[in-house]
């Protein structure tokens, strides 16, 4: 049945609509137009065409932050999907205290990253911090974390007597203890959208399964890693992403994104370039590289279920 | 492997991992308990602790002295009379005459009361509850009048403006952070409420989720509403939104946890110290107050505390919000 309507749909969605497009369409745009000017904070910069992008590609802390990012991404992202479908298939299997588990696996996703990393970095602190308390009942010697430049890689092998070329140290213990702090932020997170997904698999897979005399293991990987594959991928994009914003923790936990740069991260830079620098053509820039990386990898990442998915 | 074993591994597992992470709260805990110097000299790991001694006197009666040390390498002695009241106090300890009794634990909550006074976390406070909930009416009220029309209403355009909508939520904070401070330079917003109120008064998602709830309600409902003679806006506010407490519950919550911990925006948007909220307020402590650890302690854990609660009130219902969410995309 069709119904009348006396006021036009139009005015419900006006509000919406309205915002939408004052704080979120003309700001996009906007960010598109400033990254061809030379902006800075007052007045209204001067049109320098593609400069931006140009100083961008030739600019050395870019591309660090970005290779200091996509280290973050590739250690977060896989390792956030192992532990938090490990966890899932764990609870999964558990009655008593289920509800305590996810509880406590999943405070960290609703506190502040503000007030965690403020606490990671005290726990990362080289002399009273808990990070080397904890290493030391393992027999593991003080690591200066996050004022270690050195990469992990070659802190390793030069712990073996090998010294490893530049290139090749990896990302600095720094920013890693940032990944640490990262990856324990979003876990529970993923664990229950795991979670949720793994209650979505039918027993009767498992029983058949069980009759035919398979193993745990097996049924894991030849039933669950499958039948959770759209989960997997649902986490995989959104950790991605998420991971490329990291910002608080730099914010809070390093010294402007320190040691050296190691940490520095490119939505922290964007921030930096903005409102320390005040070239905000120059972030606008940034900001829109970035974008189109995201998206980029978003659609790849959709690409890639449509091919791999059951 | 029998049944037994493989369940206690899989306890074993899960309450290892748990432990790592929850021992970051734990720490912050206790670590806002203990004395300054107890945390520099790293004598507690988890449970503060301060000094009992015993102070043998020439003519060998013992008194009952509490040790505590405080700002670096002065120690000050509190000699306790039988109730425990200081009698008097001396600096530096008389270590020789001084003998170690015991350790007993002892929480000093006062640091919670240093770091509330030390900056005015009191004001950070009430601006969160007054950001968080106006934008939360805000969110509330336009996602459902939009979610209504995309829902229910035939109109020209509504794919259209509802893709629009949807492929907004695609493009993260960052990459609008900088012209939208442009923006709200030029419209004369910077450092005011509205900047941390109006445009988070608008949530994609939450529309999405009202959306996908007012798709599932009967049409019979609406035809019986309409030959009674209701209105079209009557409609949403006598039957949808009655109908729909469990989403305003999952919204409300999605939006609360989102305003409380966001940082970034008002950190960018806002700077006179009255505007602060409790986030940024607490990011300015960091700063000022970095070599008091214990105090930056008790500041986290205040500042965590409103949306733990929050969060193990209603526990089941924000897992289960989180995780319908995730499913629904």
């Amino acid at each position: 049945m069709k119904t009348k309507w006396k006021v036009s749909p139009y005015l419900y969605i006006l509000p919406a609509f309205a915002l939408l497009f004052a704080f979120r369409l003309i700001p996009i745009v906007m960010s598109f137009v400033i990254s061809f000017f030379d902006w800075s904070i007052k007045g209204t910069g001067k049109f320098i065409g593609l400069m931006n992008y140009v100083n961008m590609l030739k600019d050395d802390v870019f591309w660090q932050s970005m290779g200091n990012t996509f280290w973050l991404v590739i250690i977060v992202v896989p390792a956030s999907i192992v532990f938090s479908l490990l966890f899932a298939v764990l609870l999964n299997q558990i009655k008593a205290m289920k509800g305590l588990f996810r509880t406590v696996y999943f405070m960290p996703f609703v506190t502040s990253l503000v007030a965690v990393s403020i606490v990671w970095k005290i726990m990362f602190n080289e002399q009273t911090g808990l990070m080397n308390t904890m290493i030391g009942w393992i027999g593991i010697e003080p690591q200066k974390w996050l004022s270690e430049a050195r990469g992990i890689f070659e802190i390793f092998f030069s712990g073996m007597g090998i010294t490893l070329p530049k290139w090749l140290g990896g990302p600095s213990q720094a920013l890693f203890a940032i990944i640490i702090m990262t990856v324990w932020k979003g876990l529970g997170y993923n664990t229950i959208i795991y979670l949720a997904g793994l209650q979505n698999i039918s027993k009767v897979y498992y029983e058949a399964a069980e009759i035919d005399g398979a193993s745990k293991m097996r049924q894991f990987w030849r039933i669950t890693l499958p039948l959770v594959s759209p989960t997997t991928f649902y986490v995989l994009i959104m950790t991605t992403i998420v991971s490329f914003q990291a910002f608080a923790q730099i914010y809070l936990m390093t010294d402007k994104g320190g040691p050296l740069n190691t940490t520095k991260l490119i939505v922290y830079y964007i921030y930096e370039k903005g409102f320390d620098t005040l070239d905000m053509g120059y972030a606008s820039a940034v900001a829109l590289a970035l974008f189109i990386l995201i998206l980029a990898l978003t659609v790849f990442q959709k690409r890639l279920e449509k091919h791999v998915n059951y | 492997m029998n049944e037994k074993m493989r369940m206690s591994i899989i306890y074993t597992v899960l309450v290892v991992f748990g432990l790592m992470m929850i021992v970051p709260f734990i720490w912050m805990i206790s670590t806002a308990l203990m004395t300054q110097s107890e945390f520099n000299k790293h004598e507690s790991t988890f449970i503060p602790k301060e000094q009992y001694y015993v102070w043998d006197k020439d003519n060998g009666d013992e008194q009952k002295v509490l040790l505590v040390m405080e700002k670096g390498d002065i120690s000050i002695v509190h000699i306790l009379d039988k109730d425990g009241k200081i009698v008097s106090e001396y600096q530096e300890a008389p270590t020789k005459q001084v003998r170690l009794v015991k350790k007993v634990p002892s929480l000093h909550w006062d640091n919670f009361v240093k770091a509330f006074k030390k900056v005015p976390f009191g004001l950070y406070f009430a601006n969160t509850l007054y950001v968080s909930f106006l934008s939360l009416i805000g969110v509330l009220i336009t996602s459902m009048l939009a979610a209504y029309a995309f829902a229910r209403m035939e109109f020209r355009g509504r794919d259209f403006f509802f893709y629009l909508f949807l492929s907004m939520m695609m493009v993260p904070e960052p990459i609008y952070l900088i012209s939208s401070y442009v923006l709200l330079d030029k419209i004369h917003w910077l450092d005011t409420y509205q900047a941390l109120i109006i445009p988070w008064c608008v949530n994609i998602f939450t529309i999405f989720l009202f959306r996908q709830h007012f798709k599932s309600l009967p049409q019979e409902l609406f035809d019986a509403a309409a030959i009674d003679g209701c209105s079209t806006f009557g409609m949403l506010w006598r039957i949808m939104v009655p109908l729909s407490k469990p989403i305003i519950a999952t919204a409300s919550i999605f939006s609360l946890i989102g305003s409380w911990n966001s940082f970034m925006w008002p950190l960018v948007m806002t700077n006179r110290p009255e505007l602060r909220v409790l986030q940024v307020g607490l990011s300015y402590f960091n700063q000022e107050a970095s070599t008091q650890t214990t105090l930056l302690m008790a500041a986290s854990t205040f500042s965590i505390v409103p949306i733990l609660i929050l969060f193990f009130m209603a526990q089941k219902q924000i897992i289960a919000s989180y995780a319908k969410a995730g499913l629904k995309d």
